[in-house]
């Protein structure tokens, strides 16, 4: 599973590759939820990103 | 002057669909120059079809509770012969050939198109403000957001220049706006209304729903969405004994103080006419947010691909980039959030098992500033669009009815709402509570600005 920053990593690289270096906040924003939805319990494969002490289901 | 008024006035030959049009015709052309409300006028035919529907009626055609009855439609819906601009100039050129399903529906039951009103881009903003017409502006203070998306929706209805209207919600579109400015947004069941012929933002929430001045009208404005065209308004549930709950944690953690107050009072007016009212907990309601915003985006920039490929210029740069963005989520991302959807939504299901209705503000600011990129809420300063989505995207994700009702208003004379959310699949039972509510909701007189028959 690619993990998040290498994830926002690639995205910012895109994303001024294409042009659109105001993309920047947004992917780093975007990054936050994504780190959120795999930490959160429901997701019990997400492991890598995941915030210790999370209960699994 | 209400739908249910109109219809009473028009059957006991007072008034003529004619008259009220041609009020409503008149009104736009005064204040849509200062408000924007509209994309589209549609005079000629509105007068056309408002003749035809008092010939009908002389005849002894009566089609029913919208018979006659002048409303708007937000520029998202497909009207055979017009274009439907979603408020973007990537659109440019097209014309629908065929009404949606929805509009076929208003149309048997003899509602009058006075126009089509503006948006927010392509729906994918909460302000009205990134629209290629220009913002829509609130009718009590033009300096200020009507709320989006279905932002010119509810200006039209609020300024008396339609008495009912059509709006779409993928996250609030149609409870932002109503409650922004005074009035009824009723987002039925996911899945209820159909959204074919409505240009789509987000296929997993997509919702269509009305916006009106009260419980009733927005009743008779969903009824003939689905076609039931001959329905009228439930019986409203009684308050005493109603059994209502307040998701106190998360939802009402950021309210602007005036908000907190009205809706405070409003609970207090239902215990006091015998509601019970008891506090709720979602537990995951710290990750609505996320998941919203992974799949909203993901769902956007599916649909955008190929204009974005080959006219991103089109759109206005702060829709692009948010489209641009749903691009870098990743599948596995996107399951995921669904699988948060699943959990969300049984977590309503559980707090909705022993409720009749949950309850909590709709906006939890009043309208803001036209210009405003962050808000101050007690002592924190957010992103406005992330404060205006906070309390009605989770009924998106999670497909429950929900409806905003006009809640009084602060000291500048804003409008507040109050929002109540059904079970799923419950419209109807969800319009019985908001019947039963609406006059506690509504604290003294709400700022009206000249609504048609006041």
């Amino acid at each position: 599973m690619m993990n998040v920053d290498a994830w926002l990593q690639g995205a910012v690289a895109d994303a001024e590759r294409r042009g659109l270096p105001e993309l920047k906040p947004l992917l780093e924003a975007l990054a936050k939820s994504v780190t959120a939805v795999r930490a959160a319990d429901f997701n019990v494969n997400a492991s890598s990103d995941a915030k210790p002490g999370h209960e699994s289901r | 002057m209400t739908i249910e008024e109109f219809g009473r006035k028009l059957r006991a030959r007072e008034v003529t669909s004619a008259q009220v049009t041609e009020a409503c015709l008149q009104r736009i052309e005064s204040d849509n120059p200062r408000l924007n409300a509209f994309i589209l006028v549609m005079a000629d035919e509105a007068r056309q079809q408002a003749r035809d529907a008092d010939r009908q009626l002389a005849a002894g055609h009566d089609l029913g509770p919208l018979h006659g009855v002048p409303i708007s439609v937000k520029d998202l819906y497909d009207i055979r012969g017009t274009a439907t601009t979603a408020a973007s100039r990537v659109r440019e050129g097209h014309i629908a050939r065929r009404d949606a399903p929805t509009i076929a529906h208003l149309r048997q039951a003899g509602a009058v198109f006075v126009g089509k009103t503006n948006l927010h881009e392509f729906a994918f903003g909460t302000t009205n403000e990134d629209s290629a017409f220009g913002p829509a502006r609130h009718p009590l203070d033009p300096s200020r957001s009507p709320g989006g998306s279905s932002g010119g929706s509810a200006a039209s209805v609020a300024a008396g220049m339609a008495l009912a209207t059509l709006g779409t919600c993928t996250g609030g579109s149609i409870r932002i706006p109503a409650a922004a400015c005074g009035i009824v947004g009723l987002k039925p069941s996911y899945g209820e209304v159909s959204t074919e012929g409505i240009v789509p933002l987000s296929r997993t929430f997509d919702h269509a729903g009305p916006l009106a001045q009260t419980a009733a009208d927005a009743c008779l404005m969903y009824h003939a969405m689905l076609g039931d065209v001959g329905a009228v308004p439930p019986a409203p549930m009684p308050v005493k004994g109603m059994r209502l709950a307040v998701p106190r944690r998360y939802f009402c953690d950021l309210l602007d103080d005036e908000v907190r107050a009205r809706f405070e009072e409003a609970l207090n007016r239902l215990r006091d006419a015998g509601a019970h009212v008891a506090d709720v907990d979602l537990r995951h309601a710290g990750d609505i947010a996320a998941i919203y915003l992974l799949i909203v985006l993901a769902d956007a920039a599916e649909y955008h691909a190929a204009t974005l490929e080959t006219m991103a210029e089109r759109y206005t740069p702060p829709v692009r980039l948010r489209l641009e963005m749903g691009q870098y989520v990743l599948a596995e991302d996107y399951v995921r959030a669904l699988a948060g959807r699943d959990v969300l939504r049984r977590e309503v299901d559980a707090a909705l098992a022993q409720h009749d209705a949950l309850v909590l503000p709709t906006l939890p600011i009043p309208a803001p500033p036209i210009g405003a990129t962050t808000v101050k809420v007690g002592s924190a300063t957010e992103p406005v669009r992330n404060v205006m989505l906070r309390l009605t995207q989770l009924f998106n994700v999670t497909g429950h009815p929900a409806i905003s009702l006009p809640d009084g208003h602060t000291a500048s004379g804003l409008p507040c709402g109050l929002q109540l959310v059904g079970c799923r699949g419950q419209t109807d039972v969800l319009v019985r509570v908001a019947l039963g509510c609406e006059r506690y909701a509504m604290s003294g007189s709400s700022p009206r600005s000249g609504r048609v028959g006041g």
